[in-house]
C-alpha cells in the first residue's frame, strides 16, 4: 500500500506543473508560491511547492500529519528565519513582492499576517495591553485611539461583552477559546490582510471551534484566509480553496467541490475517501 | 536476604535524612540561643558607639546599612551583565549553537570559583588601579561574585519560555528586541527569584569584602569610603577576648540568620509563583 | 519608524552580544591576571620548591606552600568523607523512596543549608564542634587538642557540602528513565536491589561528577574552615592537630603583607593555585554532567 502511494507521488509530480496551470487562472493571487524547497538539515521537508492562494477566500491545505502543511504555512511569514539548520530555496510572493528577497523587511512581512497557533497565547500583559500591543510596536501611542481599536476588533470577534469588565486583568483566567479570540483580535489589531491558522481550533472545545470557524467566513470579505487543518470536515464545512499535500508535496488544488467530489488524483481521492490519514 | 539488605539500607536512608534535619536544627538552635540574649533593639537601630568594641554601647547599623548597599549596588551590576548574556544565548543564538554552550560552561566555572579567589583578585586590581578598599570595590567583587548565580539560574528558566510565546509577538511583526521585552516580563517572577538567592549569598559572604569593603563604625555616605559588613561584624566581634562583644557577634549572627531565613522564604515563595503563573 | 525599530534592534542585539563577548574574557581574565600576579615568585624560586617546602618565613623570604596544600587536601577529605554517605542516602531516599509530601518538606531545607552563609557555620562551628573535639572525642585518642582542629575543619565543610551534593545526586538519578527502573522492577527484583543494579551503577559518572563539583567547592571555603581549624602553618600529623589550609592563607595575610618583597606574590600564587584546581576540577565535572543531561533529557 505505502509503496503504491510512493509511486504515485513520484508519477504525480512529472504532473503536477501542469496541474498547477490549470488553476493559474485563479484571479490575482494574493500569495504566490513558486518552486518552493524547504530542507531541514538532511530531511527535505518541502518538494518544488507551487501554489497560488486566491484573495479574501479560505484555503485550507491538508494531508496527513508529517506532510509539511504547517512547515509550508510557517514559511509564509517566514517564521523560519530564527531554526536552525532550514534551508529554503524557490519564491513566495505576496502581493507581487518576494518575501524571501534579500531587500524583503521581515517585520514588515509580518505585519501583513496575523498568525493564529495551535493553542492561544496570551501575552504576559493585560487583555486591553495584548490587543494593543501590535499596534503599539508599530508606531500608534494616542491611547484614546487605542482603546478604540481593541474595542473595534474584540467586537468582531466577539469578545467585547465576555471581557469589557476586566479588560485591565490578566487573560489567563479567560477560557481557552476565548482566549484563542483574543489572540485573533490580537493579530487583526496590526491591519493585516492575510489570516494564517494553524491547525486552530484543534486545541478547542466544539462550541468554540464553531465560533472560530464562524469568525473565519465572516471575516473572509476582508482578509485573505489560509488554514492548515487535520480535519476533512473542517475543510468541507469552510473551505473556498482546498490544497492537498502529501510527504512534502502539492498533490492537487482546486474548489472544495472539486477536491471533495470530483479529486483528479488517486491519491487524493483515496485521502478523502479516508483510506489513510 | 534480600528483604534484610533493603531493609537495612532503608534504615540508614531515613537516618542520613534525619540527621541532616537534626544538623540543620542545631545550627538554628545554636545561633538563635547564643543570640537572643543580646539582641536587643540597640544592635539594630544604633551605630557602634564610643567603646562598643570595649562591651559599651551601640549596636552593628552601620554593618546591617552597608551590607545592604553593598548587596544591592552588586545586584544591579550583575543583572546588568547577566539579562543581557541571557537574552543573546537564548534567543539570538540557536539551542546548538557553540557559542552559547561556551558561555554557559564558562559561567558554570565562573560558578564554582570561591569568593577569597574573587576577593584576592579583585582587592590586587584595586592596588593596580590605587584604589582603596571602599564600598565600590566591594560593589564590583561582590558583582563579580552573583553575576553567576543570577545568570545561571536566569538560563534556567528562559531555556523553558514556550515557544509559543516567543513567536506570538514575532507573527505580530515585533523586531526581536521587541519581543525579548515581553519575555523579560514572564520572566519576571523567575529574576526575582535569582536575585533573591543572589542577594543572601552575597549578603553572607565574608571573603569578597575582606579586603575590598574594608571597615568602618560610619555607615558609607558616598562609593568612595569603605564599609562595614555584617559578615564582618561578626568575624571581628567574635575574634574579641572580651564576653561582652563575643556576646554582640552571636546577636549579629541571629540578624544575618534571620535575614538569610526571610530571603530563602521569599525566593521559594516567588520560584512557586513562577511554576504555578505558565500563561 | 521601521528603520529606528530596526536600528534600536540592532544597537540592542550588538550590545548584548559585546557584554556576551566581555563576560566571556572575565574567566580568562582573571586566570591571567592571577598568574601575571604570581610571575615574581615564580621567577624568583623554583615552583615545585615552592610546592614542596614546608618552611613559610615570608619575612626571610622563604614560601614553602606544602603545610596549606596538605592541609586543604586533609580537611576535604574528611568533608568529603563525612558528607557523602549521607547526602548520598538521603538523595537516594528522596528520590526513590520518598513521597512528593517528604520531597517538598525537604526541598527548602536544602535550600536553607546551601543558604546559610560561611561565617554563620564558622559561629557555629566554634560554638559546638571546636568544644565537643577538644572535650569529648580528642581525649579518647591525643593527650592534648584545642578542639580547632582539621576534625573541626572537616566537619564543618561537610555539612557545608551537603546541600550541594544532594541537589546534584538528586539531579542525576532523576535523569535516569523510569522505564529503566520498571524493567529492573518487572523482572523481580527489589526496590533496593533496582537503585543498586540500576540507578547506581548508571548514575556513576554524576556520582563523580558531583563529588569533583563539591571537592572543589570545599578547597575554595574560606571564612568557616579558617574559624575553626586553629590556623598554625605546620603539616598536621592527626586528625586533632590544627592545620591551616590554602585559602585561609590568604584570607589572613592578604593587605598585610604590602611591606614584603614577593610576599603578595606568593599569596597571589596560592590564589592561582586554587584558581587553576577549581577550573579543571569544575570543567571536568560539567562536562561530566552536560554530557549526563543531554543523555536523557533530549
Amino acid at each position: 500500500m505505502k509503496t503504491d502511494n510512493l509511486e504515485q507521488v513520484e508519477t504525480i509530480s512529472e504532473n503536477s506543473i501542469i496541474d498547477i496551470m490549470t488553476h493559474s487562472d485563479i484571479i490575482n493571487p494574493h500569495i504566490r508560491v513558486e518552486g518552493l524547497n524547504l530542507n531541514i538539515g538532511e530531511n527535505h521537508i518541502l518538494k518544488d511547492v507551487n501554489l497560488s492562494i486566491p484573495s479574501k477566500k479560505i484555503t485550507c491545505i491538508i494531508g496527513p500529519s508529517g506532510c509539511g502543511k504547517t512547515t509550508l504555512l510557517r514559511s509564509f511569514n517566514r517564521m523560519h528565519d530564527d531554526s536552525p539548520n532550514v534551508k529554503i530555496t524557490g519564491k513566495i510572493f505576496v502581493d507581487d513582492e518576494n518575501i524571501y528577497d534579500e531587500k524583503a523587511q521581515v517585520i514588515s512581512i509580518r505585519k501583513k499576517m496575523g498568525l493564529l497557533a495551535q493553542r492561544p497565547c496570551p501575552l504576559p500583559m493585560s487583555i486591553l495591553d495584548n490587543i494593543t500591543y501590535g499596534p503599539r510596536i508599530h508606531g500608534a501611542w494616542n491611547r484614546r485611539k487605542l482603546y478604540a481599536t481593541a474595542k473595534h476588533y474584540l467586537t468582531e470577534v466577539g469578545l467585547w461583552d465576555e471581557v469589557k469588565e476586566r479588560l485591565r486583568s490578566s487573560p489567563g483566567h479567560l477560557s481557552i477559546g476565548q482566549q484563542q479570540r483574543l489572540c485573533l483580535a490580537r493579530g487583526l489589531a496590526v491591519e493585516p490582510e492575510i489570516i494564517l491558522g494553524d491547525e486552530a481550533t484543534s486545541a478547542l472545545d466544539p462550541i468554540s471551534t464553531k465560533k472560530i470557524e464562524e469568525l473565519f467566513v465572516t471575516l473572509k470579505k476582508d482578509y485573505t484566509i489560509v488554514l492548515v487543518t487535520h480535519t476533512l470536515r473542517q475543510a468541507k464545512r469552510i473551505a473556498d480553496y482546498i490544497a492537498f499535500m502529501y510527504m512534502g508535496k502539492l498533490i492537487e488544488f482546486g474548489t472544495t467541490d472539486q477536491i471533495f467530489n470530483h479529486p483528479q488524483k488517486q491519491l487524493t481521492k483515496d485521502y478523502i475517501s479516508g483510506y489513510f490519514s | 536476604m534480600k528483604l534484610l539488605e533493603e531493609k537495612i539500607f532503608k534504615a540508614l536512608m531515613l537516618i542520613s535524612a534525619f540527621v541532616i534535619i537534626a544538623v540543620i536544627g542545631y545550627i538554628l538552635f545554636t545561633i538563635v540561643s547564643k543570640g537572643i540574649g543580646s539582641l536587643t533593639w540597640d544592635m539594630i537601630s544604633k551605630g557602634p558607639g564610643g567603646g562598643f568594641y570595649l562591651g559599651k554601647e551601640g549596636g552593628v547599623l552601620n554593618a546591617i546599612v552597608g551590607s545592604f548597599y553593598l548587596v544591592i549596588g552588586a545586584v544591579v551590576i550583575a543583572l546588568f551583565l547577566s539579562i543581557p548574556v541571557t537574552m543573546y544565548i537564548n534567543f539570538y543564538l540557536t539551542k546548538t549553537s557553540f557559542f552559547a554552550k561556551t558561555v554557559r560552561f564558562s559561567f558554570d566555572i565562573l560558578f564554582g570559583i570561591p569568593s577569597i579567589v574573587y576577593g584576592a583578585f579583585g582587592f590586587a586590581v584595586m592596588i593596580y588601579f590605587g584604589l582603596k578598599a571602599s564600598l565600590f570595590g566591594g560593589i564590583v567583587v561582590v558583582g563579580m561574585l552573583i553575576t553567576p548565580i543570577i545568570m545561571r539560574s536566569l538560563d534556567e528558566v528562559a531555556r523553558f519560555i514556550p515557544r509559543d510565546l516567543i513567536e506570538a509577538p514575532l507573527s505580530l511583526g515585533a523586531t526581536k528586541y521587541e519581543m525579548i521585552k515581553i519575555l523579560l516580563r514572564q520572566l519576571m517572577p523567575g529574576i526575582t527569584t535569582a536575585v533573591l538567592l543572589a542577594i543572601g549569598r552575597g549578603i553572607g559572604d565574608a571573603a569578597t569584602v575582606l579586603f575590598t569593603a574594608g571597615y568602618t563604625d560610619n555607615i558609607p555616605t558616598s562609593l568612595s569610603h569603605p564599609t562595614a559588613t555584617l559578615p564582618l561584624a561578626i568575624f571581628f566581634q567574635l575574634g574579641s577576648p572580651i564576653e561582652e562583644v563575643q556576646n554582640r557577634a552571636y546577636a549579629s549572627a541571629l540578624i544575618l540568620t534571620i535575614i538569610i531565613l526571610i530571603l530563602s522564604l521569599s525566593a521559594r515563595y516567588f520560584s512557586r509563583k513562577l511554576s504555578k503563573n505558565k500563561v | 519608524m521601521i528603520r529606528f525599530r530596526l536600528f534600536k534592534d540592532k544597537t540592542a542585539r550588538l550590545s548584548m552580544l559585546g557584554i556576551t563577548i566581555l563576560s566571556l574574557g572575565f574567566l580568562l581574565l582573571i586566570g591571567i591576571g592571577l598568574f601575571y600576579m604570581s610571575l615574581p615568585i615564580l621567577r624568583e624560586k623554583e615552583t615545585w620548591k615552592l610546592l614542596t617546602s614546608s618552611n613559610w618565613k615570608p619575612f626571610k623570604g622563604e614560601f614553602g606552600f606544602l603545610p596549606y596544600i596538605i592541609s586543604t587536601l586533609h580537611v576535604t577529605f574528611i568533608a568529603i568523607v563525612i558528607a557523602l554517605p549521607f547526602s548520598l542516602l538521603t538523595s537516594i531516599y528522596l528520590t526513590e523512596y520518598a513521597s512528593e509530601k517528604i520531597r517538598n518538606f525537604f526541598a527548602p531545607i536544602i535550600d536553607l543549608l546551601s543558604g546559610i552563609p560561611p561565617v554563620i557555620y564558622g559561629v557555629w562551628g566554634t560554638l559546638t564542634i571546636v568544644p565537643f573535639i577538644s572535650e569529648d572525642i580528642a581525649p579518647h585518642f591525643v593527650e592534648f587538642s584545642s578542639g580547632y582542629s582539621v576534625l573541626a575543619g572537616g566537619i564543618v565543610l561537610s555539612v557545608m557540602i551537603t546541600p550541594l551534593l544532594i541537589s546534584i545526586f538528586s539531579e542525576v538519578f532523576g535523569s535516569i528513565p523510569k522505564e529503566m527502573r520498571e524493567a529492573s522492577l518487572s523482572l523481580g527484583a527489589t526496590k533496593w536491589q533496582t537503585v543498586k543494579q540500576i540507578v547506581l551503577r548508571k548514575s556513576l559518572p554524576g556520582i563523580v561528577a558531583a563529588i569533583a563539583l563539591a571537592v572543589s567547592r570545599a578547597f575554595g571555603e574560606t571564612i568557616a574552615v579558617l574559624m575553626v581549624c586553629g590556623n598554625i602553618p605546620i603539616i598536621p600529623s592527626s586528625i586533632f592537630d590544627a592545620c591551616y589550609p590554602l585559602p585561609a592563607l590568604i584570607a589572613n595575610n592578604y593587605g598585610e603583607m604590602l611591606s614584603i618583597p614577593s610576599y603578595e606574590s606568593a599569596l597571589m600564587m596560592a590564589a592561582f593555585l586554587l584558581f587553576i584546581i577549581i577550573v579543571i576540577f569544575n570543567a571536568s565535572s560539567r562536562l561530566i554532567l552536560n554530557r549526563i543531561e543531554r543523555r536523557y533529557h533530549v
